[in-house]
């Protein structure tokens, strides 16, 4: 006997994902899920944001590694709420995993939820976790070819940063061509070079990121 | 990885189904995979006679039913499948019409259960 299903695999990822987003916007709690290689910048941005903007948003934030506290050590030491999620081998979070991860957090007295997904190109694109925005960051040393390797995440992803352009004078980046591949998977996508080390571009993303927290 | 997370989902939708249809046991599983979901059927298959083990669907056959890539050129709107082979710099995703590149994704990300056999 066959018995018709047509139904999404992850539909279970899915609903709890818009059950997360449900929570979020009834809490008014603006959420980023951002994904990037190891090593891109993840945990770097997320202190670039908390330092500026320091004062105007009640920031939160939830790590994903597969082992280890270093990143909300890290994130803890300046101050904001952070929760480590151990995925223990997994590749990427997945809705559930922040939900049983939220109640650590106090989301009444949270405007930004910053939510570090493990690193890796690839997997965390399959998983909603219930965000408003999906962010990548890329980084110039990782190579311009990217988005011809990955296209499954590029073409996907709401905000791209293009972190470390400090370093584009000693690199063979080619920024037009990595600009190129951009635009043809994903031309909507904001796009912001920034260096969390010298603090470049990281302006016009704080305040893009502000206006967008406050449109909802 | 994540084709165990894929497998577990899986498993547990063809369960419900075949729980509700009073099943004895489940003999196929139909799937359908757009060859842009990322996911690796042998790898697929090697979790899921791990964890369908001791379950209704233990032994149970996988069917996937791979859809190709399909674009949409944005600039004059011709329909294409992805030549995921193709060397660069050429990028495979260039409308082989007009040249342009990029487009709407219209097929090849599908990751769906279609169907399932039972006893």
């Amino acid at each position: 006997m066959k018995v018709q299903i047509v139904k999404d695999i992850l539909s279970a990822n899915e609903q709890i994902a818009q059950e997360n987003r449900r929570l979020f916007d009834e809490k008014g709690v603006f959420v980023l899920n951002i994904m990037a290689a190891p090593g891109a910048g993840k945990t770097s941005l997320i202190e670039c944001i908390i330092e500026s903007l320091r004062g105007r948003l009640r920031i939160g934030m939830i790590d994903g590694d597969v082992a280890s506290t270093i990143d909300a050590d890290r994130i803890a030491r300046t101050g904001i709420p952070a929760v480590q999620i151990n995925t223990g081998g997994a590749c990427h979070l997945d809705a559930n995993m922040v939900r049983v991860a939220l109640p650590r957090l106090s989301l009444d007295e949270t405007d930004l939820l910053l939510v570090e997904n493990v690193g890796n190109l690839i997997c965390p694109t399959g998983f909603a976790l219930g965000e408003n925005l999906k962010v990548m960051i890329a980084s110039t040393p990782e190579g311009a070819d990217k988005p011809y390797k990955y296209p499954g995440m590029f073409s996907v992803v709401d905000v791209l940063m293009l972190n470390k352009v400090d370093l584009l004078p000693l690199l063979d980046f080619d920024l037009d061509y990595f600009r190129r591949g951009v635009e043809a998977l994903n031309p909507d996508v904001a796009f912001f070079p920034i260096s969390c080390k010298t603090g470049e571009g990281v302006q016009e993303w704080v305040d893009w990121l502000v206006e967008r927290c406050r449109a909802g | 990885m994540h084709e165990l997370a894929i497998t577990q989902s899986m498993l547990n939708l063809a369960l419900e189904y075949a729980k509700r249809a009073g099943a004895q046991r489940i003999t196929h599983i139909n799937l359908v995979i757009g060859e842009m979901s990322g996911v690796v059927d042998e790898s697929v298959q090697f979790y899921f006679d791990f964890v369908s083990k001791d379950t209704l669907a233990e032994g149970a056959q996988l069917v996937f039913e791979w859809q190709p890539a399909r674009i949409r050129c944005r600039a004059c709107g011709h329909e294409f499948a992805l030549e995921v082979g193709a060397r660069l710099p050429r990028p495979y995703w260039a409308c082989p019409v007009c040249q342009a590149l990029g487009g709407e994704v219209v097929a090849g990300r599908e990751l769906y259960m279609d169907s399932i056999e039972v006893e």
